[in-house]
């Protein structure tokens, strides 16, 4: 089924902060297999230059997709979850992300299209700290495989 | 916080030696329960097939993140990557074995920009399919 274009354009900010631990960047660098010390080490990160442990370059996937969560779960855009596959990702870094980060997210949905059999959708994340200061954008474009079929 | 490799002694056209990440079940595992992402295609067999799915597949973040490692690990300084960004052009399958598969990720230098910025592209196969497309890092070097 196609998704829905009036969604095209809607804005999502996150409802709460999202507060970056080194606990979770930690865990995160021990999920991707990264042994680099300034993840998981402070007076690593520390000696290199860094005020604290140091997110990896793909971290803010973990919190950038909250904030459009709820909307691809409304059965008014009409995506069927179990077939969506991840199409793009990028991320375009102010400056690393840093334990302690208390972050803000607001998602825009940029684009749907159809690509063949395929529908994609495509969401902008602004990442801000609270105070304001704009550490990343993320774009991230799903595929819902056979959705245009 | 700073690159280790200097501006001025890289070229364009450099390479990159490849590097190869071993993806099992159990990375998959771990990374559904540290990203959040806990899609069913990358865990349960028995669902990914009732979706059309040869097998279970990667996260398309988790191969993401080994051209990250890749990336940074080359730099020296996670900090140094301004810009990171993929197509993900063919999915990983990752059997349930002790092997699973391997991801293999090289770079190439495709551009020196200003202020001691490079472009570099990034290749990622696993087997004989390019996993990722369009794959490129901006990085500050010293």
């Amino acid at each position: 089924m196609a998704l829905n274009r009036d969604f095209i354009g809607r804005t999502y900010r996150s409802s709460a902060t999202y507060e970056v631990s080194r606990v979770k960047i930690r865990e995160f660098a021990a999920a991707i297999g990264d042994n680099n010390p300034v993840y998981r080490d402070k007076e690593a990160a520390r000696a290199a230059g860094h005020p604290d442990v140091v997110a990896p370059p793909t971290f803010p996937i973990v919190f950038s997709l909250h904030s459009s969560g709820e909307a691809l779960a409304d059965p008014d855009l009409g995506l069927n979850y179990a077939m969506v596959v991840h199409g793009e990702q990028r991320f375009e870094y102010r400056r690393p992300i840093y334990a302690g980060d208390e972050l803000l997210t607001t998602a825009t949905i940029t684009d749907i299209r159809t690509a063949g059999r395929n529908e994609l959708l495509t969401v902008r994340s602004e990442i801000t700290t609270v105070e304001g200061e704009h550490v990343c954008t993320a774009y991230n474009t799903i595929v819902e495989r056979g959705g245009a079929a | 916080m700073a690159a280790t490799v200097r501006y001025d002694e890289v070229e364009v056209g450099q390479q990159i030696p490849a590097v190869d990440y071993r993806v099992r079940r159990l990375n998959l595992v771990m990374y559904a329960g540290a990203s959040g992402d806990f899609n069913q295609i990358h865990w349960n067999e028995r669902f990914a097939k009732t979706v059309g799915l040869p097998d279970v597949i990667a996260h398309g973040m988790y191969t993401m993140a080994q051209a990250g490692r890749f990336v940074t690990d080359w730099a020296g300084d996670p900090g140094a990557v301004v810009d990171f960004g993929v197509r993900f052009s063919a999915m990983v399958v990752v059997p349930d074995d002790d092997q699973g598969a391997t991801v293999t990720v090289s770079g190439v230098i495709e551009e020196k920009l200003e202020d001691k910025r490079v472009v570099i592209g990034l290749t990622a196969k696993s087997g004989d399919a390019e996993v990722l497309s369009r794959a490129r890092a901006v990085v500050q070097l010293a």
